[in-house]
């Protein structure tokens, strides 16, 4: 089992790198979507079954399906030469060095962390919904207000419908 | 040994029936319409698809230079991809099944969700103005469809206790679930008529106003998966009413549990095709509101009720 979580874990990584990199916003989207699926794996791997499916039907089912629609609608697709200009080789240098002090930061401190032993046991999604509405229900109601704002601002949004007639019956 | 022929069962049954749907489509249209429909290659036109398959595969296989090539030629194997994968989690009979999963139903769904992307591609990466309007239909209508989708589904889960496709079968011995779960059936009914952008719902392709929407620069084999992958989205969306509405595999004894199967999706797949037949296609934002201001309240009430029903029960 380990080595399907080190190739998926990889496919993660590398496939995060291009969608920083890439220039075209379309291809880095798809990458951002291989990676979550990526993840959802590994997820997969380590007994969250429930957690590893809702991965790909929110992530990389619904919200990257509305970013390409934005990306669409806006035609940015296509790769530009500003783009380019502004990923200049001198530009990854500080932030690559402080995201390697990071790392080996991390790196030395799971050193001394008890490894998490993969499989040891199934996390069935009733356990997950009985923990939600049960530990975690402060949590659940806050998203649910949250969520609700959102709703509410969008029937705002669209409620002021614009009012178009047919020619023929317009006033003069 | 047993189980390479379960796969292959599960692989090439429905790749089979959703050829077959290509000649069953035209047949039953045009009974319906009066007239005949392909009947001249062999026996009632049986090997129509054989000669429509061999056409697509001698054409030539375009890739138009103004398109996004990688993206181009990936789309149409997302969309048979994540529908061949969904078939691995549902039951054909009594342990003829690939993969008895936990989270079955999700495993659908999230691969239903996955299979937006491959209109949506290719419709962006075939750099054409109708092609690109018709995936921002498709975008929106799916994106929109699916929301209620699983809403409907969970009515269901609730009364099996299960994401389970196995169990869910199972728990129907005693009366099928289209009956308590009748609201939930026609949503994910119409639902489903949506994600598989069928006739009254394929304003994606719309060929009256977008010349094919979505696939109109394809052509040859990656074509003819849009093609064959639609049938196979609606051979899909019936085999999975079938066994989550309709009893699965479950029947009388005189006949082998697969027939029961797919003589249920048979029938399904016939009412998808007299919906073709019968009914206009709705405007953009007609669809748009009918899913939000009805089926999303509809899918949530039946939720609702379901549960309040199941815990004055217990």
């Amino acid at each position: 089992m380990d080595i399907f979580f080190y190739i998926s874990a990889g496919i993660a990584i590398i496939s995060t790198i291009m969608a920083i990199s890439g220039r075209n916003a379309i291809h880095s989207l798809l990458f951002l979507i291989l990676s979550l699926l990526a993840i959802s794996v590994v997820f997969y791997l380590l007994d969250a079954p429930f957690i590893a499916a809702l991965e790909v039907i929110i992530y990389a089912g619904a919200i990257m399906v509305l970013f390409i629609f934005v990306t669409m609608m806006l035609n940015i697709g296509l790769e530009h030469k500003q783009e380019k200009q502004w990923l200049n080789p001198s530009m990854w240098i500080i932030p690559s060095i402080l995201a390697a002090i990071l790392l080996g930061d991390l790196i030395l401190a799971l050193r001394n962390m008890p490894t998490a032993v993969a499989g040891a046991q199934l996390i069935q999604p009733k356990q997950v919904g009985i923990s939600l509405f049960s530990t975690y229900l402060l949590a659940v109601e806050i998203a649910a207000i949250l969520l609700m704002a959102g709703v509410i601002g969008a029937y705002h949004l669209g409620s002021q419908k614009k009012k178009v007639l047919h020619r023929f019956l317009e006033k003069k | 040994m047993k189980f390479v022929f379960i796969i292959l069962g599960v692989l090439l049954i429905p790749l089979s029936i959703a050829a077959g749907l290509i000649w069953v489509e035209r047949r039953l249209l045009s009974v319906w319409q009066d007239r005949l429909g392909p009947n001249r290659v062999g026996p009632f036109g049986l090997f129509q698809v054989i000669a429509d398959t061999i056409k697509l595969f001698f054409k030539e296989d375009w890739v138009p230079p103004f398109s996004d090539r990688p993206v181009f030629v990936m789309a149409p194997g997302i969309l048979m991809i994540t529908i061949l994968l969904t078939f691995s989690v549902i039951p054909f009979g009594p342990g003829f099944l690939v993969f008895d999963s936990n989270i079955g139903i999700l495993f659908f769904l999230g691969n239903s969700s996955l299979g937006v992307y491959s209109i949506v591609l290719g419709g962006w990466a075939s750099n054409n103005k109708y092609s690109l309007i018709g995936a921002m239909r498709a975008s929106a209508q799916m994106l929109t469809y699916e929301v209620f989708m699983g809403l409907s589904l969970m009515g269901v889960v609730m009364m099996a206790d299960s994401f389970s496709f196995n169990s869910i079968v199972l728990a129907q011995k005693h009366g099928w679930f289209i009956f308590p779960q009748f609201v939930g059936f026609i949503v994910f009914f119409i639902a489903g008529l949506a994600e598989t952008h069928r006739l009254p719902f394929d304003i994606p392709e719309a060929e009256g106003e977008l010349g094919a929407g979505y696939h109109s620069e394809y052509s040859g084999m990656k074509f003819g998966m849009f093609f064959v992958g639609e049938y196979l989205g609606i051979t899909l969306i019936s085999a999975i009413m079938a066994t989550l509405f309709f009893g699965g595999w479950l029947g009388p004894a005189f006949l082998p549990p697969v027939f029961w199967f797919l003589f249920k999706t048979m029938v399904l797949i016939c009412v998808f095709i007299l919906l073709r037949a019968s009914l206009p296609r709705p405007r953009y934002d007609q669809l748009m509101e009918f899913g939000w201001k009805i089926l999303l309240p509809l899918a949530l009430l039946n939720l609702l009720i379901t549960g309040a029903v199941l815990i004055f029960f217990k």
